[in-house]
């Protein structure tokens, strides 16, 4: 077995693994950390020695050991080893429901959403607290001491290791979700800074949403996020030139989209939306289906585009989903409705001085035949935004118009 | 999310303070230090020597022309820094609002996002 196949052998068995520990000695904690110290094990002796047989069994025995050592050497849980030895062993299959409830356990409401990430991409996704670190542009030592505190929280919640029941649950799997969106996000556009692809991050996402997905086929918001997700990052070769300049949706090669993933996401999108529930991920990725189905920009089907921002308003107000909606208003309306629906947001405290508003606004005052406003908004825009790419794009736009003003 | 945390000091008002407040900012700082690190978020941190002790570089016509002291003759000088990689705008001046500096007359320290980085983060 390759290397590269035996690191995603490694992080498919994390999740597993640590499922299996954690029902079999409570205490996430050192579970966690057990599991982690084997999967290190794996990565150093299986290129070299080869895959053992029953490779899960191999991790499960040499975590158990590493946790067992562990805490035998700390005297303080003596205690606890003699308890967790006194309970009846469960049995050593996984438990379909183990990926989820790890989920929930890392994406617990005790923590910020930084930890909740961070956790989840280490406990489920079987990443190197390393790797988490260089994919958030941050020392591993500090991503070391927010993994390490996310844990304490979780036990000093007294949470346990099972999937909660009722309204709970339904709380709970929206948390999951909007985390595994967060990290499919920074994967896609840096929150900050100029590299525009951090796509191990985005196909980490992906990975982990299909792992929901395959738990729960029939919640019309996992299909939708993984949807979303498929639908998006189809995109991504297409969205940025070598330089890594943005290239907005409508002057993107088209011929360069994914094809299979937006067959797989308009699939999901379509089985989804003949379900009962239409909720807020289903609606953007019915979305980003409708885009995809355009197959020039100005094919695209904006009166659908609007008419499900509409609902999308409706279920989930919010003045980001009235910004889009008035981009695609714009375009069956015209560049004054679009701006009309846009000073409704003036008064919104949350979008006051946002890069977003400012930037739709100047591209509906540049369609208006505004180029003077359009561009002192798309230089505000600019100095508004904390993306490098979105800066050096905005600017652009604005100097595009400055040698079309009359001088 | 990163933001630079930046004090600017006043080295009149820092002269003006006793012994005991100045050691209480030393103090501050090493508990703010330690709480940063437990939770996750300090990057890094650092302090700058007095301003006095500057160099401006200036280049023209290819050659450096040095001279002694800051750049912009002022009451406040930057004096040090706080890189932190936290959840939001708004827990970053949390954050801000617990600098000892920040609680001084005279003196105040400024948020801003990061922008780009590198080097610092290289595996």
């Amino acid at each position: 077995m390759t290397t590269p196949a035996i690191e995603d052998l490694l992080r498919e068995l994390t999740p597993q693994v640590l499922g299996v520990l954690v029902r079999r000695h409570g205490q996430f904690e050192g579970c966690e950390d057990a599991v982690q110290e084997a999967i290190l094990a794996a990565a150093v002796q299986w290129p070299a020695e080869g895959v053992p047989g029953n490779p899960r069994g191999w991790l499960v025995a040499v975590a158990s050991r590493r946790l067992i050592d562990q805490v035998r050497s700390d005297r303080a849980r003596r205690e606890r080893e003699s308890a967790t030895a006194a309970e009846p062993a469960p049995g050593d299959v996984p438990g379909s429901d183990d990926t989820l409830a790890l989920l929930f356990l890392c994406c617990h409401p005790a923590l910020t959403a930084a930890s909740q990430t961070a956790l989840t991409l280490r406990a489920v996704g079987g990443l190197t607290t390393a790797e988490i670190a260089r994919a958030f542009l941050v020392p591993e030592a500090t991503m070391a001491a927010r993994i390490s505190r996310a844990k304490q929280r979780i036990r000093a919640a007294g949470s346990s290791f099972a999937v909660p029941a009722g309204a709970e649950r339904a709380d709970r799997l929206r948390v999951v979700l909007h985390v595994l969106y967060l990290i499919f996000n920074e994967g896609y556009t840096a929150s900050a800074g100029s590299d525009l692809h951090r796509a191990d991050l985005a196909r980490e996402a992906i990975r982990l949403a299909r792992l929901v997905h395959a738990e729960l086929p029939a919640d019309g918001e996992v299909s939708g996020l993984l949807a979303l997700m498929l639908l998006t990052h189809a995109r991504h070769e297409a969205r940025a030139t070598p330089a890594g300049d943005l290239i907005p949706l409508e002057e993107q090669d088209r011929g360069r989209w994914d094809r299979a993933l937006i067959g797989e996401g308009t699939g999901l999108v379509c089985a989804a939306l003949a379900g009962p529930a239409l909720g807020p991920y289903l609606l953007q990725a019915a979305i980003a289906a409708t885009h995809a189905d355009a197959a020039t920009a100005a094919q695209t089907n904006w009166r659908q585009v609007h008419a499900l921002y509409l609902i999308l308003e409706r279920i989930a107000p919010n003045p980001m989903v009235t910004l889009n909606r008035a981009i695609a208003l714009a375009e069956t309306e015209g560049p004054l409705a679009g701006l009309a629906l846009l000073s409704a947001l003036d008064g919104d405290e949350r979008m006051a001085g946002h890069h977003r508003l400012l930037s739709v606004r100047a591209h509906l005052l540049e369609k208006a035949g505004d180029p003077a406003g359009a561009r002192d908004h798309y230089r505000r825009a600019a100095r508004a935004t904390a993306s490098i790419a979105e800066q050096r794009y905005l600017q652009s736009r604005a100097s595009r118009l400055r040698t079309r003003l009359p001088p | 999310m990163q933001f630079l945390i930046s004090m600017h000091i006043n080295p009149a008002v820092l002269d003006a303070l006793t012994d005991e407040e100045k050691a209480a900012i030393g103090a501050g700082h090493g508990q703010f230090i330690q709480a940063l690190k437990e939770s996750g978020e300090l990057i890094t941190t650092q302090a700058l020597v007095d301003p006095s002790q500057a160099a401006v570089v200036r280049v023209r016509n290819g050659q450096p022309a040095v001279t002694d002291g800051p750049f912009l003759e002022a009451k406040e000088y930057l004096g040090g820094f706080y890189l932190i990689d936290c959840e939001d705008k708004d827990r970053a001046i949390e954050l801000a609002a617990q600098v000892p500096d920040a609680a001084i007359e005279g003196l105040g320290v400024e948020v801003r996002q990061v922008m780009f980085a590198d080097g610092l983060l290289e595996a």
